[in-house]
């Protein structure tokens, strides 16, 4: 056994459901490199992830967007291997594969028929500290990212409001940086500022390898030390703390853009799971939303689209595990004839519900039996199940915590809902936006007669 | 073929390894049981072991094709079963749904109209399930409040795709297509059609179209046979048996090229264009698969790509898909771009169709293909969620009960010269139907 020089941990996660729960496996190797390892025999098949510890939230101004820019060069080439041929290999392999970025992550993935682990692993030690960073594919890169953002951002009415309403709710906080980057910072990114940033950031000591699929932990253990074991570690940024400073009452604004329908987003300040002081508010929180926007069944679908109809559409949300303090958010579109001071002045009413009386046994067991029943469902995806690894892992959770949840939310009273909506619902965290839409003018579609793609005189 | 295609650099030497040993590789294809109930329901039934769940999805021909003139009948139909069913509305049904964890979705495309339920399979809590499914299929009421709340929230939703270039060009795309075909207007309908409906049309339609003759029930999960056979032989029990809808009838090629431009104040023109592709069970079906796979289907390597993203970074997503249906559905090439850029990305897009359609794939691009197919086909059916697709499309389709286990042979036999007589009489680049929406919908001038 290849098991000298390193630390092994293994931790069982407690069997609450009938199905037993996944065991998660954690090894550390000498660089750095943590590994986790879960077992799914269903399928011959593994996801293999790697994550790191850097993203959009983990960037300055002016160089916003970078992580995510540098997640594409990732795919340009290695000292090893030319461009594209990591995808290649892969589709080769009968693999599939991608990249996302998010504000407390960069991660990488690979599905592969499960002999073909090792070839994910080569390629991704191979790029963890050998990519080449070259002017001609960043030149074209850059054009690619720059598409990508006036795909996603720059043309989607609901897009562009969150970018701007993220911008308003957070005063210092990273997270007021959209991933993606702003566009004249994701235009002014040099080959330069990327060399510096993959330097900085892509390192073992700096990595989470997930796997998880018809593998025995072991052997994931000894491919993997084989492939990334000889990478070196580097000495890692101490990252700032920028912890959001208090919000000192309402923020409101409007954001006129072309569009057909008006928009309301609301957002409150709270803490996540890794930042607050008592974990179970933020449990608390995950269950107060789920109460209003758990299903067909929760408040806002039951009350305000059928009951009172103002809403065509009403959600809430609650991102349990960011890295950093954010935000409870309630987001609706007003029918046709309503408006969307209607619209909030309903929210704001079931934000008072959930102050003023405690939920109801029915309404917590609810929340509680889809909250198990999803977990199991989860499982039925080694991919979700490799992300959620990751993520805890990456924001500083560990994994652990993966396995408390369902647990954890069991546990959670209508005390504690009322407490954490009279504590962190209120109007001094608040920010409201409107999306007020502006006329879109009416183009009538016009046919060509002439061939395609052949000059046409007017 | 030398099995290490990529690999002329001996440095690879694991990898080359790996990839020798590639044709090895034992596939778990489950076995589907079929059988058809006394009254001529089809059902599909696979066992999964290893997680206490239970999936159950019902497909009837109730799609929008079947919509006649009331374009958006066959989406309001399935959008609304859930609002109301026998004695219970839409806060009971979601109320017994959720307290045992369960989930219901419905939905309409062009060919068929679905519900699908995810259960834990403990036994009371997949029982509480199965009746709330029943009495949704069965029994729904249509009640007039929620056919006007419902209406309106689609009336708001086709407003909607008025501020998204990407709808209104597929909208459009789908239109120039197929003129006077029901495959022609978008599932959820359009407006002057969609404020026509009444409850009773959708009454009608249920009525008409949500029969034992006219389903298939697929069960996937942690039950056992006898279960299953009991589990749809009652969910079907309170539906008419009705008869078997007659077939569609094929849509009519237009021959000549078409370009439609629509103003639109975007960054980016929206470009789709295409012919008409193949019905589901063609005998081509494989060759062009396969084909497109190499073209504009395999994401980061393909043509499509490689032309336009990788070597010239014109667009994020370029692509192109033909999509089986019960008659020919569309073949379809898509990219976005810049509007300065939009007539060199098409004019590449479409040049890269020429020239595949006229030399066909290299030796080297099919055998990558096929590695890819055939090395990533467990990928396919590794969780019962993708699993109940595939047999889903197995029994809508009336595909071969060993469509799995006979498929990466097929993939395997097509060689290059298939997948050139197939694209030659099938994709005529001559043809194209092109759609532009974007602030470069002026047509240019030379």
């Amino acid at each position: 056994m290849l098991l000298r020089g390193l630390r092994i941990a293994l931790f069982l996660l407690p069997l609450s459901l009938e199905a037993g729960e996944p065991q998660v496996f954690e090894f550390r190797l000498d660089n750095g490199l943590k590994i986790l390892v879960q077992e799914d025999h269903r399928a011959p098949v593994v996801v293999s992830q790697v994550w790191y510890k850097v993203g959009a939230s983990y960037e300055y101004e002016g160089i916003t967007g970078i992580s995510h820019m540098l997640e594409h060069m990732m795919f340009k080439g290695t000292q090893k291997h030319p461009p594209g041929e990591f995808s290649r290999i892969i589709a080769a392999n009968g693999g599939r594969e991608n990249a996302f970025t998010g504000q407390d992550y960069t991660a990488y993935f690979q599905m592969l028929e499960k002999s073909r682990l090792p070839v994910s692993f080569e390629l991704e030690a191979d790029r963890m500290r050998s990519l080449r960073l070259a002017e001609v594919e960043f030149a074209k890169e850059h054009q690619v990212v720059l598409e990508e953002r006036r795909l996603r951002t720059d043309d989607q009415p609901r897009a562009k409001m969150q970018e701007h309403f993220d911008s308003v709710a957070y005063s210092n906080s990273p997270y007021k940086n959209p991933v993606i980057g702003w566009p004249e910072d994701v235009a002014g990114l040099t080959l330069e500022d990327l060399k510096t940033w993959y330097g900085l950031w892509y390192a073992p000591n700096n990595a989470t390898l997930i796997v998880v699929g018809d593998v025995k932990p072991l052997d994931v253990l000894k491919e993997a030390k084989k492939a990334f074991g000889p990478l070196k570690p580097s000495r890692l940024p101490k990252l700032k703390s920028q912890a959001e400073v208090t919000q000192l009452g309402l923020r409101r604004l409007t954001i006129k853009v072309p569009a057909k329908l008006p928009h309301l987003v609301m957002g409150y300040k709270t803490p996540s799971l890794k930042t607050a002081a008592d974990e179970k508010e933020a449990y608390a929180l995950e269950v107060a939303a789920g109460i209003l926007d758990g299903g067909n069944s929760a408040r806002l679908s039951s009350r305000l689209v059928r009951g009172q109809q103002l809403a065509a559409a009403a959600g809430a949300g609650f991102d349990l595990s960011a890295r950093l303090a954010n935000l409870f958010t309630l987001e609706g579109t007003p029918v046709e004839g309503k408006t969307v001071d209607v619209l909030e002045a309903a929210f704001k009413e079931e934000i008072r519900h959930l102050q003023d009386e405690r939920v109801t046994e029915e309404e917590l067991q609810r929340v509680k039996a889809q909250v198990l029943a999803s977990h199991v469902f989860q499982l039925d995806s080694t991919f979700y199940q490799a992300m959620q690894l990751g993520t805890f892992e990456t924001v500083g959770l560990g994994w652990q915590k993966v396995g408390e949840y369902v647990n954890k939310v069991n546990a959670v009273t209508a005390e504690e809902v009322q407490a954490v909506a009279r504590k962190y619902l209120v109007d001094e965290g608040l920010t409201i936006a409107h999306l007020d839409p502006q006329p879109l003018p009416e183009g009538a579609p016009q046919t060509d007669d002439a061939p395609l793609g052949g000059g046409h005189v007017r | 073929m030398s099995a290490n295609l990529y690999l002329a650099d001996s440095r690879l030497g694991l990898i080359a390894l790996l990839l020798m040993f590639f044709s090895g590789t034992a596939l778990a294809v489950p076995e589907i049981e079929h059988w058809t109930t006394s009254k001529g329901g089809r059902v599909y039934y696979v066992k999964t072991e290893g997680l206490p769940l239970v999936d159950v999805r019902m497909v009837f021909d109730a799609g929008s094709a079947r919509d006649g003139r009331l374009f958006g009948l066959a989406s309001l139909t399935s959008g609304m079963l859930d609002s109301g069913a026998g004695d219970w509305d839409a806060d009971t049904i979601a109320q017994r749904l959720e307290r045992v964890g369960a989930v219901l979705g419905t939905g309409a495309s062009r060919d068929s109209a679905y519900l699908s339920l995810r259960s834990l399979s403990h036994p009371d809590k997949l029982k509480e399930a199965l009746e709330t499914l029943k009495e949704v299929v069965t029994h729904p009421t249509f009640e007039v409040k929620d056919f006007d709340r419902e209406r309106n929230r689609v009336l708001l939703a086709i407003k909607q795709q008025g501020e998204d270039p990407s709808e209104i060009a597929e909208i459009s795309f789908m239109n120039t297509l197929y003129g006077d075909h029901p495959y022609a207007h978008p599932s959820e309908g359009v407006r002057e059609t969609v404020e026509k409906l009444t409850p009773d049309d959708l009454k009608a339609f249920h009525r008409e179209k949500y029969t034992v003759r006219n389903s298939i029930t697929v069960v996937v999960g942690n039950i056992d046979r006898l279960a299953a056979e009991a589990l749809a032989n009652d969910l079907l029990s309170g539906l008419p048996e009705g008869e078997v809808l007659p077939v569609l009838a094929d849509p009519i090629e237009r021959h000549e090229a078409l370009t439609v431009r629509t103003p639109y104040p975007s960054e980016q023109t929206h470009i789709y264009a295409g012919v008409l592709g193949y019905r589901v069970n063609d005998p081509d079906t494989f060759p062009l698969y396969l084909g497109n796979h190499i073209l504009g289907g395999s994401g980061l390597v393909s043509k499509i790509m490689e032309e336009v993203r990788e070597k010239r970074g014109l667009a994020y997503s370029a692509y192109s898909y033909f999509l089986p249906m019960r008659v020919p559905g569309p073949f379809e090439i898509g990219l976005q771009t810049k509007n300065a850029s939009a007539q060199e990305a098409l004019d590449i897009a479409v040049r890269t169709v020429r020239e595949f359609i006229e030399k066909g794939p290299s030796d080297q691009a099919l055998e990558a293909a096929k590695k890819n197919i055939i090395g990533g086909f467990v990928l396919r059916l590794d969780s019962n969620q993708k699993l109940i697709s595939e047999v889903a499309a197995i029994a809508f389709f009336q595909r071969p009960l060993d469509y799995l286990n006979t498929f990466t042979q097929k993939v395997q036999a097509v060689t290059r010269e298939d997948i050139k007589r197939a694209f030659k009489a099938r994709v005529n680049p001559d043809q194209l139907k092109t759609i532009l929406v974007g602030a470069s919908g002026e047509k240019p001038t030379h």
